[in-house]
């Protein structure tokens, strides 16, 4: 059975073809990689999943049922979250607020509820604030619940997207660059927290640069190029595909 | 911290309480207009503040607000007060109508659509629509509102009837700050595609604060009516929806007590200065400019949200 599956998804900006009749699947309980030089449509893939693009052609299937050109927010409650390559907090908020947004699709409180905060209201409340300060703990910020978003580090920031990701109970989670701008130390520290999703039960789809990171963590591999697929398959064989290599080397073709 | 919070809130409402009693009716209906803006104040500080959706036409709501107080006061005789739930709801509902196909537009190109049904409303009220407004004249006659068989008629009368309309909505906008609702809205306006990655339907919470904040200022409408018992479409122009605007930018965007200091000094301050009332839009003016320049957020800007911790986790509480 597979969780996702992407077919024949195509996506222009202008004359500029980003993504080009790309097809892959994610198998439920795996981590994927999606890797390729910059500009080659990783970003643009993951908008065209979570509906922040509207898909020029292509079917998104997530758990048997279409998802192409959902709005963002019911993709979301269906079971996808993500974060952004350009991190997206809600800066001016505290971490803690930031995560409570990720407990949003898990509520029901309404104006009228809020309003008079009902006892219902009440109970709903005191539930989300003890899930968020739970997702807060399990990437290793609850001890930073009251600061606000901006006054963290990069990498914490970063983790801190993961924790609001993670707070709406995907069962998959889409990473955009996770390890962008984090040093040494962090990475291991993500590296770890991205095997603690997997224990959950959450699958994982992650773009990333960083190719040790990206051999060590994922179970298959799906390579892109000007907006096509040029390799797919487990990290051994990436590896040592030709096309990979000369994609990521920027070989000439007449070499 | 506590403590010393409840007092406060002893204190003020104490002195509020007998102020009338020390003051002319001039100046009590002074306050009362304070009052009436300060509400109207919030109720867009929903919209403007809270969600970051620039709204100049917010007399409009106000205007449905009082005209349906007006006409069915007038025509059925029905109770004023009786009428403020309805003038609420058929505010809240010309607003959706109205909303419901612009919400999706950017910021600037919003704005400019709610000035131009504010200037759709006011005209229509002086072109006599439906034969019920009253064309330019308005309608007069409205019933003074009674309260436990007591009829209003002075301005302290009036005082307490807004001051208590006053702290209900206090009280029940500062519970919707700190809820689902009222933080769907705050994200929303910090970072639109954030809250949509975040799983908030942000169209949704968009039509909502503008039916939220209508709903209010048609309730205040209500109560203008029954105050003034004339209404006419002067009342609701560009101008008021200027006014209200600036109350909430000038006093701070998103935060109740700078909403309420934003009413006092822009309706409050004029009267205490009325040899230079000619002054006023410079100062104003003036004032704006200066605002943008160095204090953008407002003069009492919206505070973070304080939350208690579940036991075991109390790190780091009540810091910033
Ligand atoms: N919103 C947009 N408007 C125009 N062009 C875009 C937009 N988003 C992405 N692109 C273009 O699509 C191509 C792929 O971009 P992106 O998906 O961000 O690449 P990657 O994430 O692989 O580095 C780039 O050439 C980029 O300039
Ligand atoms: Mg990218």
């Amino acid at each position: 059975m597979k969780l996702l599956s992407v077919s024949r998804l195509t996506k222009s900006f202008g004359g500029l073809t980003a993504v080009n009749s790309v097809s892959f699947d994610v198998q439920p309980d795996t981590v994927v990689g999606l890797i390729g030089p910059n500009g080659a449509g990783k970003t643009t893939v993951f908008n065209l999943i979570t509906g922040i693009y509207r898909a020029d052609q292509g079917e998104i299937l997530f758990k048997d049922q279409s998802i192409v050109n959902f709005p963002t927010h019911r993709i979301i409650s269906q079971g996808i979250a993500r974060t952004f390559q350009t991190i997206r907090l809600f800066q001016n908020l505290s971490a803690l607020e930031n995560v409570l947004a990720g407990c949003h699709s898990q509520m029901k409180s309404g104006v009228l509820g809020s309003l008079f905060h009902t006892p219902r209201q009440r109970r709903e409340e005191k539930m989300a604030l003890e899930e968020a300060m739970e997702a807060l703990a399990f990437v290793g910020l609850d001890s930073n619940a009251l600061q606000m978003a901006r006054n963290l580090s990069y990498g914490k920031q970063r983790l801190l997207e993961i924790a609001r990701a993670l707070a709406t109970k995907p069962s998959l989670i889409i990473l955009d660059e996770p390890a962008g701008g984090m040093n040494e130390h962090e990475t291991w520290q993500l590296v770890a927290l991205i095997g603690k999703m997997k224990e959950r039960g959450i699958t994982v789809l992650l773009i990333e640069h960083d190719m040790s990171l990206v051999m060590r963590v994922c179970e298959n591999i799906v390579v892109l190029e000007y907006g096509s697929k040029i390799a797919e398959g487990p990290p051994q064989e990436i590896k040592t595909d030709p096309r990979v290599i000369q994609a990521y080397l920027g070989v000439e073709e007449d070499d | 911290m506590i403590q010393y919070k409840t007092i406060a809130l002893i204190i003020t409402t104490g002195i509020l309480a007998v102020l009338p009693q020390f003051l002319n009716p001039y100046w009590v209906d002074v306050l009362n207009n304070i009052g009436i803006y300060a509400i109207l104040g919030l109720s867009l500080n929903i919209i403007v503040g809270h969600t970051g959706l620039f709204n100049l036409g917010h007399a409009s709501f106000f205007a449905v607000g009082a005209y349906t107080a007006a006409i069915l006061n007038t025509q059925y005789e029905i109770p004023v007060l009786w009428l403020i739930p309805v003038c609420g709801l058929s505010a809240g509902l010309f607003a959706l109508i109205v909303a419901r196909p612009i919400i999706h537009l950017r910021g600037d190109y919003l704005c400019i659509v709610t000035i131009g049904v504010n200037e759709i409303v006011r005209i229509a009220l002086i072109n006599n629509v439906f034969g019920l407004t009253g064309g330019s004249n308005g309608i007069f006659g409205i019933d003074r509102p009674n309260v436990f068989g007591m009829t209003l008629r002075t301005p302290m009368e009036f005082y307490y009837l807004i001051l208590a309309f006053g702290a209900v909505t206090i009280f029940l906008f500062r519970q919707l700050e700190y809820s689902r609702f009222g933080r769907a809205l705050n994200y929303l306006r910090e970072d639109e595609t954030a809250a949509q990655g975040s799983g908030i339907n942000t169209a949704h919470y968009k039509l909502a604060a503008f039916v939220v904040g209508a709903v209010w200022a048609g309730m205040v409408g209500n109560i203008y009516a029954a105050k003034m018992t004339i209404i006419s479409p002067e009342s609701f122009t560009f101008w008021e929806s200027v006014i209200i605007f600036v109350i909430v930018i000038l006093g701070g965007s998103g935060s109740i007590p700078g909403v309420i200091l934003g009413a006092v000094l822009v309706v409050g301050l004029p009267e205490l200065f009325r040899d230079l009332a000619n002054a006023r839009m410079l100062v104003f003016g003036a004032a704006m400019v200066g605002m943008m320049i160095f204090r953008t957020q407002g003069l009492l800007p919206q505070r973070p949200r304080k939350y208690t911790l579940p036991q075991g986790r109390r790190n780091g509480e009540g810091g910033e």
